[in-house]
Order: C-alpha cells, then sequence, then structure tokens
C-alpha cells in the first residue's frame, strides 16, 4: 500500500475541512446550540424546579369549601402550574396555548358531589376545557381530579355541612319512600344503619375540630377543609426513584439530545463529504488524482478514514461542550463511549463513500440524502427519545443504525452501563458501516 | 521515451480513439493538435492510465501499461485541460498532495515544491489560496503540480485555455525552460502558433485517427502554413457537440 499517498490524501481531506472554518463552527455550535435547546425541553439536568410542569386553569363558578379544596389541591400538585381564572379568561387561555387544559366547577358542584357520592344520582358535570394538541396533558389532569375530588368530597360527606345535609335527605327519603339500591327491608335497614354511623362521625369530626378551627366543613362556601376530616383516599403512596447511573445523579435531559445532535450533524458531516467527492469528480483534480499512482482501495480507505476522523473531531468538540457547560458526564465505560462514537464515525464515512457513489449530481444527490438521513435521526430517537414513540414504530426503529448510536451514546453517558452494553451498537454500526462501504466499492468508478 | 501502438477507445458504440500509433523520443516535444472531439483527450487519458484502452498498448520506457499501470503512472506528469487544483487550499498545500500521492518523502517534496514554485514564478505566493490567484497564475500552478515527482514524460492537456497573452506567454517560457532540461512534452492545443513555437513535431488528429506525423517544417512546406495543413487535413465542417 502507498503510505504516504494515503497519508498525503488525508492530510488534504482534513486541511480542506479546517479551511472552511464559517462552515466547520456551525458545523460543531449548531449541534450545541440545538441540543441545549432539547436538553433544556425535556428537563435539563433534572434540577430544575418548575420544569415539566403542566399549565391548567381552574374556573371556580362554585365557591364552595369542595371545589376550595379540590383547586388548593392541585394547586399544590408538582406537575401541575394552575392558574385561577373566571371561564371567559379560561378559554381564551386554552384556546391560545397558554394553558392545557381548564377545568370548570359549576355552581352547586360541592353540595350535589357530597349527595350524589351516596345516592349515585344528579351528578354535576365538571366541564374540561382542553388543548387538543395537549392530548396527555388533559389526561393526566383528568387523573388528578378524579383523585383530588374522591379525597374532597368523601371528607366533605363524613365532615362537613353538606355531608349532614346529604345524610339527613337521604335518610328521610328512606323512612319516606322506603327507597333502597335493593329494595328489600333488611337492605335498607342496613343502609340506614351506615348512614346514621356516618352521620354520627360527621358530628363527632365537627365537634372535635371546632375549637381547634381546623375542620371547615360545616362552613360552605368558606375555608377549605384540607386540613381535617375523615375523607377517603388512595390506599397507597408512591415514591419515584430515578434509575440513573449512580445512586443521587439524576437524570441529564442533555445527555440524551447530545447523542441526539451529535449523531444528526456527523450524518450532516458525511453527507457533505460524499456531495464533495461527487463535485471532486466534475473537476480537473478528479483527473490528477487518478493519474497519480493510487490504486482505487487506497483512495478508499483515504477517503473513508478522513471522514471518521473529522466525524470524531465533531464528536469530540461536542461532547467537550456538553461536559463544560450542561454538565454531561460518561457515567458508563469510556471505552465504550470510543467504540460507539469510532462505530459511528465510520458508518458515517461509509454511508457518505455510498452516497457518492450512488448519486449522480450533486443536487439531487444532496436532496435525497437529506431527506433519507432526515427521517434516520428521527427514526432513530435524535430528536426526541424514541420511548415516545408508538411501540410499532419503537420496534421498527431497531432497524435504523441512528438508534442503536444514540441508544449506545445514551447507555454510556447517563444511563452508566459497562462495556458490554457497547458491544451490540458497535456491532450493529459496524456491520451497518461494511454494508455502505461494499456498495460503495461495487458502485465506486476509478478508471474510464 | 513513449510508444503507443494501436490504441483504440469506444464509448458505447462511438469510437473516442480508433487504432492511433506513434512514438514520442526522449527529450522531444510533440503537438497533438485536432478539432473538437477528434480523440486528444481520450489519448491523453489512456497515457497517462485514467481511462483502459479497449485494445493496444502504451510503453513509457520500459513500463507497459497493461503490465504495471502503476509503474506507468510515477513517470508521467498530467496536466489537465480543467484546472486541477483546490482552490480553497494554498498553493503549498496542493503542492503537498500531488507530491504525497507519489510517495515523496516530506524533505524531497519540499525541495520539489519549492523548485516548481520558482520555475512558474510563484514562489512568493506559496501561502496564499489559489482562489486569489489570476487565471494566468492558476495555469502556471496547475503545470507546476505535475512536476514535483519529475516525470519523463509530462502530458499537457491545453494549458494555455483561456489566459491573457502575458500568462502564456509566461508559460511558454516555463514549458521551454522543461523542454531545455530535457523533459519529453506531448502537448495538445488549438493554437497553430504554439506548436509552431513549441514543437518538434506535430501530430494532427481527427475522428480517432492519426492524420499527420511529421515536423512543423516538413508540414508546412506541403502545406502554405501550419494552420492550412490543419484545415486541409481536418476539414472545414463545424464539430458542434462532439466531445472526446
Amino acid at each position: 500500500m502507498n503510505v504516504t499517498a494515503v497519508r498525503a490524501l488525508i492530510r488534504n481531506e482534513l486541511r480542506l475541512f479546517l479551511s472552511d472554518r464559517r462552515a466547520m463552527i456551525v458545523g460543531m455550535l449548531v449541534p450545541i446550540l440545538i441540543a441545549a435547546f432539547f436538553g433544556y425541553v425535556f428537563g435539563g439536568t433534572g434540577k430544575q424546579e418548575n420544569q415539566g410542569r403542566i399549565p391548567i386553569a381552574v374556573v371556580d363558578e362554585d365557591l364552595s369549601s369542595v371545589s376550595r379544596a379540590i383547586t388548593a389541591d392541585l394547586g399544590s400538585d408538582k406537575l401541575l402550574q394552575v392558574s385561577v381564572l373566571d371561564r371567559i379568561a379560561a378559554q381564551a387561555q386554552v384556546r391560545s396555548g397558554k394553558q392545557n387544559a381548564a377545568a370548570v366547577f359549576p355552581k352547586g358542584f360541592g353540595e350535589q358531589t357530597t349527595r350524589s357520592l351516596f345516592t349515585g344520582r344528579d351528578k354535576p358535570q365538571v366541564e374540561l376545557l382542553v388543548d387538543p394538541s395537549q392530548a396527555t396533558g388533559a389526561r393526566v389532569i383528568e387523573g388528578l381530579l378524579a383523585q383530588y375530588s374522591m379525597q374532597e368530597i368523601s371528607r366533605e360527606a363524613f365532615s362537613g355541612d353538606f355531608g349532614v345535609k346529604a345524610i339527613d335527605d337521604y335518610l328521610a327519603r328512606l323512612d319516606a319512600q322506603g327507597e333502597a339500591p335493593g329494595g328489600d327491608t333488611a337492605t335498607r335497614s342496613d343502609l340506614k344503619e351506615v348512614l346514621r354511623a356516618a352521620q354520627r362521625l360527621n358530628r363527632r369530626e365537627r365537634t372535635e375540630a371546632a375549637p381547634s378551627g381546623k375542620a371547615s366543613g360545616g362552613q360552605p362556601n368558606g375555608s377549605t377543609n384540607t386540613q381535617g376530616g375523615f375523607g377517603l383516599s388512595i390506599p397507597y403512596t408512591v415514591t419515584s426513584t430515578e434509575v440513573t447511573a449512580h445512586d443521587n445523579v439524576p437524570y441529564n435531559a442533555y445527555a440524551h439530545s447530545f447523542a441526539g445532535m451529535s449523531v444528526q450533524f456527523i450524518l450532516f458531516a458525511g453527507i457533505d463529504a460524499g456531495i464533495l467527492l461527487l463535485l471532486t469528480r466534475q473537476r480537473g483534480i478528479w483527473q490528477r488524482l487518478r493519474s497519480a499512482p493510487i490504486r482505487r482501495t487506497e483512495f478508499l480507505i483515504a477517503r473513508s478514514l478522513a471522514t471518521t476522523l473529522i466525524g470524531l473531531f465533531q464528536l469530540l468538540v461536542i461532547y467537550l461542550a456538553a461536559a463544560l457547560i450542561f454538565k454531561v458526564r460518561i457515567e458508563g465505560s469510556a471505552a465504550g463511549f470510543i467504540m460507539i462514537g469510532v462505530a459511528f464515525c465510520m458508518l458515517n464515512a461509509a454511508f457518505g463513500l455510498m452516497l457518492a457513489t450512488l448519486g449522480r449530481s450533486p443536487s439531487t444527490t444532496r436532496g435525497v440524502s437529506m431527506m433519507v438521513m432526515l427521517l434516520l435521526v428521527m427514526i432513530g430517537g435524535a430528536w426526541v427519545p424514541a420511548f415516545v414513540f408508538p411501540r410499532w414504530l419503537q420496534s421498527a426503529s431497531l432497524y435504523t443504525p441512528t438508534r442503536w448510536a444514540v441508544d449506545g451514546l445514551d447507555a454510556m453517558t447517563w444511563r452508566g452501563l459497562p462495556l458490554h452494553a457497547a458491544l451490540a451498537p458497535t456491532a450493529v454500526l459496524l456491520l451497518s458501516a461494511l454494508v455502505c462501504l461494499l456498495i460503495a466499492i461495487m458502485r465506486f468508478r476509478w478508471e474510464e | 521515451m513513449l510508444q503507443v501502438e494501436n490504441l483504440r477507445k469506444y464509448y458505447g458504440t462511438r469510437k473516442a480513439v480508433d487504432g492511433i500509433s506513434f512514438r514520442v523520443g526522449q527529450g522531444e516535444t510533440v503537438g497533438l493538435l485536432g478539432p473538437n472531439g477528434a480523440g486528444k483527450t481520450t489519448a491523453i487519458a489512456m497515457i497517462c492510465g485514467i481511462a483502459r484502452p479497449d485494445s493496444g498498448q502504451v510503453t513509457i520506457g520500459t513500463a507497459k501499461l497493461d503490465v504495471d499501470a502503476y509503474a506507468l503512472k510515477r513517470r508521467v506528469g498530467l496536466v489537465p485541460q480543467d484546472l486541477a487544483l483546490y482552490e480553497e487550499l494554498s498553493a503549498w498545500a496542493n503542492l503537498q498532495l500531488f507530491g504525497g500521492l507519489y510517495g515523496l518523502d516530506a524533505a524531497t517534496l519540499r525541495q520539489r515544491a519549492d523548485a516548481a514554485l520558482h520555475l512558474v514564478g510563484l514562489t512568493d505566493r506559496r501561502h496564499d489560496r489559489v482562489q486569489s490567484f489570476s487565471g494566468g497564475m492558476k495555469r502556471r500552478l496547475n503545470i507546476a503540480g505535475a512536476l514535483l515527482h519529475d516525470p519523463d514524460l509530462i502530458l499537457l492537456d491545453e494549458p494555455t485555455v483561456g489566459v491573457d497573452p502575458q500568462s502564456r506567454n509566461a508559460i511558454f517560457d516555463n514549458l521551454l525552460d522543461l523542454k531545455r532540461g530535457g523533459k519529453t512534452l506531448l502537448y495538445t492545443t488549438h493554437y497553430m502558433e504554439e506548436a509552431e513555437r513549441l514543437c518538434d513535431r506535430v501530430l494532427i488528429i481527427d475522428h480517432g485517427r492519426i492524420l499527420a506525423d511529421d515536423t512543423v517544417t516538413a508540414l508546412k512546406a506541403r502545406h502554405a502554413n501550419l494552420e492550412a495543413a490543419f484545415m486541409d487535413l481536418t476539414g472545414r465542417a463545424l464539430r458542434d457537440g462532439v466531445e472526446s
């Protein structure tokens, strides 16, 4: 092999890359900026207090103790950012996208809900005004609303004025009409017993709470009753632990976004390398290269190595910025990170060569390859993590090398996985590189 | 030095070169004249090993194209018709690449690049980007790029296309220097006065065949002048749309 010639070709490619300072800076600054943006949007370093809170509005047309208590509960939830508005303002803000949804408690909500808790009839309707582009957020709100409503309405039933009134009314109706869900005498008698027990409980709760002012169930339209009183609640608590590289290492969303943007912009450089080769073929320099005593394999090796080195340089600079500015760390295997980086850059070089051999003109090749590349990075989870995809797309994306590259870099950074977790991504990337290279070798025209 | 025997090349069904044979002696300067599409560039491409002949043989010294194309390539310097330069790089960086392709070590390459730049008068612009050069300077650097590996045979494919008279004159001086230095030159051109001034012998080629192979003096003796010889042999029909 003519090593001097290969070295000269590599050096020349690097010179060409470095000679276009503006393109070089853009090629590294833009991915850093975009990764910073995506990283921030998806949670940053996990330290921001208000990050990711879902903005919702509450329209309280009832102003009862129940509706106020639910509003207060929603307001103290870490997932939500609650604004209390009137109906017109809430509607306007949902329409403009400032709120994901607005829950409207109608007049009489507190009293009706307490009564229908026992009777199951005449349920009031809570209206949920939803931004259709924020369907996931709306479902979260619906769930939280159900949780807090159940808690506060049951508390009102067992320790509030509405509860006393609802139980008294229901008992009176049972006595007067012989009304009961089953209809038979035994059931009616048991039900009355339960209701009387609830009535006693309610009175005792109110009596005990009165001196300390804890419970406010007896003050409809007064202060909330979240501080005391008996009520039903979810019979378990949930603690959420971030399973990351090590204990006390929070998830850093920048780690994923930098993986994604590195993959995307290194692929851009690979396409540029392919286009440059196509352009070179149209220039006199192509004749001079072919008139020199170098073999086609030497030429292809030199091109591949040069593009690989350029890709590695980009990866290094982008991850340096990620480490210095955004605290992205290789929590897993550094060797694994290097393996995946090198394998991906080799794939990128082979991909660029393949494009140059398949393409006919630089302009059409650029258009087609951009489309293919954007599709690959999108499906590969470079923009948003693949876990947000539908199940079928998650499976399909495993057939794209970009998914393996992004997942591999994730595994070696924030997931903190060991070296053996890098083997499969590296193997897939190298195999893909080999396929691209074989196509390039078969299609590459050196002599006429 | 150069021996071409019965060289043929087809592009599809079109004959680009149709069995040409000629010899060029050591230190000789031979002009290859022909209208557009005559087969000049294809012939040059085969001689320097970038196009594979369908049949025939090219021998340079003892190196044969079909036996060891790489040995043959080491003895040839090509000055392509289109500028073979990276405009975004400096003159020096371009020469570093071209010398490196021929396996020159760093010290030799530095010395040869200095000499080549001196020959074409670009020593003081060595570190400037080629894109800042005038057309004539680029043409001269294009020639310098073919000299670094000290080839025995230099193939010049219309090296003065698109330059002003001053630059053409400078290029001529460079080529005369090379000739005086004992280099063998094969030179394609449309300009008869260039052939008259530079060439010991002229080959007139058309439709892929050699129509005349003689000295300038002998051709002028048979026709009124070199241009008349060219027109008499190749005819007056326009050759639009024909490419070699």
